[in-house]
């Protein structure tokens, strides 16, 4: 019956409600997953900066301090300051999602999803720290 | 063998990937260059020591992968945005051409970059 | 205090109105109540024209679902002291055609049930004199969580992907795909990746989440859907790295 759905004056006429283009600030959980999304954006800018980045650092010394004084330009630390949020929060609900993606066995037990995230946030933290060593120490 | 979308597997395995090299590597990086040396928290390396992490070829290659993966990340998640959130699909051509297309070209250009580095 | 509880029901009589309606009943709230309770006691002894699905008010048919403060909840699973002074809102599930009242129809999902093969597919079927299929605990526990599925369709009604684009084939029916295609029984999983695969397949998830946060039997469809585009995206990697094994 409800394959033919065309209507008669015996049929039920059916309600339906269309969905808003503003869903996603009907509930939490949808405006966070909104802001995850855009979170893309903020990927996309950093390969940008970059980009610009390496760019100076061919052309030379000055260039590069030329890039040091333009990312202290208000418009340009504010943009990079709201993508460091927007990127964290990429990183923070990716790692979190990780475990329930996918099922890790070892020796026939299932590994518990607090260690694969937890796994991921090491990374994280020693990825980070040998970032933070090369460009701030001469190692 | 396979089925109708034989493309969408794949890009997936690249926004998965970019999606963990960029939960990686972004935080740290945009911190420091974005952030900390402008705002003067921290002093930014001399050139000479930023040419040289940079020149290295190592170097060359994990910032590519890092670059073009992160596009190819932010480009799938970004045409599903403006299929959900502006509930434009039926634009899907459009759609694709431009978010990754850009992908494409942004690789190309990270391609460039890195190789004239000295 | 305690003892009164204003619920606000969604009506809809196609024969009488073009849209959905909201009208107040105040009841009664006996503390073991659940919002199945309520209905009933207006339909048998404020309204008898009130029209929803319930059957056995024990969240394990998945007749009874509908959206409770917004939420989609099972009515029968729902405690009114929960939600007391009240007011409390009672609508059909969202994303679905509305017949009546709090009745939606759920003709699609059922379509789509059927059309990811929810049985077990065999190559070839053992002789009966060769007894049983044997499965150890280990084998079990792979699939089980998936087996708990109840049909009742809130994951469909969390999904803002399938609220967007009714094609999606949404939460349920990909969790119980992959019930059987983990199961060390099944032999269908190339059959199921075939229709999974599609555009209106398990690409068209983004990986909200929202299914498994209102699924009442911990089923959680969400892992399930990014477990499985793994092991597609892996599928697609074996068919073009060795096109001839992968056949």
């Amino acid at each position: 019956m409800t394959e033919h759905s065309a209507y008669t004056p015996y049929h039920p006429r059916w309600h339906r409600t269309r969905v808003s283009t503003y869903w996603w600030l009907g509930r939490g959980s949808y405006f966070l997953f909104i802001l995850r999304e855009l979170s893309s954006l903020a990927v996309a800018w950093f390969v940008i900066d970059l980009l610009v980045l390496v760019s100076a650092i061919a052309k030379g010394d000055a260039a590069y301090q030329q890039f040091l004084d333009w990312s202290g330009h208000p418009f340009v630390l504010a943009l990079n300051i709201v993508s460091f949020a927007f990127v964290t929060l990429h990183a923070v609900t990716w790692f979190n999602l990780a475990p329930q993606a996918m099922v890790v066995k070892v020796a026939g037990k299932r590994v518990p999803g607090a260690l694969i995230a937890g796994s991921n946030y090491a990374a994280l933290a020693v990825v980070s720290l040998v970032i933070l060593a090369l460009l701030l120490t001469r190692w | 063998m396979y089925i109708r979308r034989p493309i969408e597997p794949f890009l997936w395995l690249l926004f998965s990937a970019g999606g963990v090299m960029a939960a990686l590597f972004i935080p740290a990086t945009l911190f420091l260059f974005g952030v900390a040396f402008p705002l003067g928290w921290l002093t930014p390396p001399p050139y000479d020591r930023l040419l040289a992490i940079v020149g290295y070829p190592l170097t060359r290659v994990l910032l590519f992968g890092l670059c073009s993966l992160s596009l190819f990340h932010g480009a799938h998640r970004f045409r599903y945005t403006l299929y959900d959130g502006l509930q434009i699909k039926h634009l899907n051509e459009v759609i694709n051409s431009i978010c990754y297309g850009g992908a494409v070209v942004g690789t190309l250009v990270a391609a460039y970059l890195l190789w004239i580095v000295p | 205090m305690g003892d009164h509880i204003t619920l606000q029901v969604a009506r809809y009589r196609p024969e009488k109105e073009s849209d959905i309606r909201f009208e107040d009943f105040e009841l009664p709230c006996p503390k073991e109540w659940v919002v199945l309770d309520g209905l009933n006691h207006i339909k048998d002894r404020m309204d008898g024209t009130l029209s929803f699905r319930w059957s056995c008010r024990m969240g394990i048919c998945g007749s009874c679902g509908m959206l409770v403060n917004g939420e989609p909840k099972l009515t029968c699973a729902t405690f009114l002291s929960d939600y007391a002074p009240g007011p409390v809102r009672v609508e059909p599930l969202r994303n679905f055609p509305v017949i009546r009242d709090l009745i939606v129809d759920i003709g699609d999902f059922m379509g789509k049930l059927t059309r990811i093969k929810p049985w077990i597919v065999r190559a070839s079927e053992k002789p009966l004199s060769e007894g049983e299929y044997r499965q150890t605990p280990e084998e079990l526990e792979d699939f089980k969580q998936f087996s708990m599925c109840i049909n009742c369709m809130l994951c469909y009604s969390a999904c803002p992907i399938y609220g967007l684009d009714p094609h999606f084939i949404g939460p349920a029916a990909i969790a119980v795909a992959q019930r059987y295609n983990l199961d060390s029984r099944d032999e269908g999983a190339a059959e199921r990746m075939q229709i999974l695969s599609q555009h209106d397949g398990i690409w068209g998830c983004t990986f909200v989440g929202e299914c498994t946060k209102v699924c009442p039997k911990h089923v959680d469809p969400a892992g399930a859907i990014q477990r499985y585009k793994l092991q597609s995206a892996l599928e697609w990697v074996k068919a073009f790295v060795l096109p001839r094994a992968a056949q």
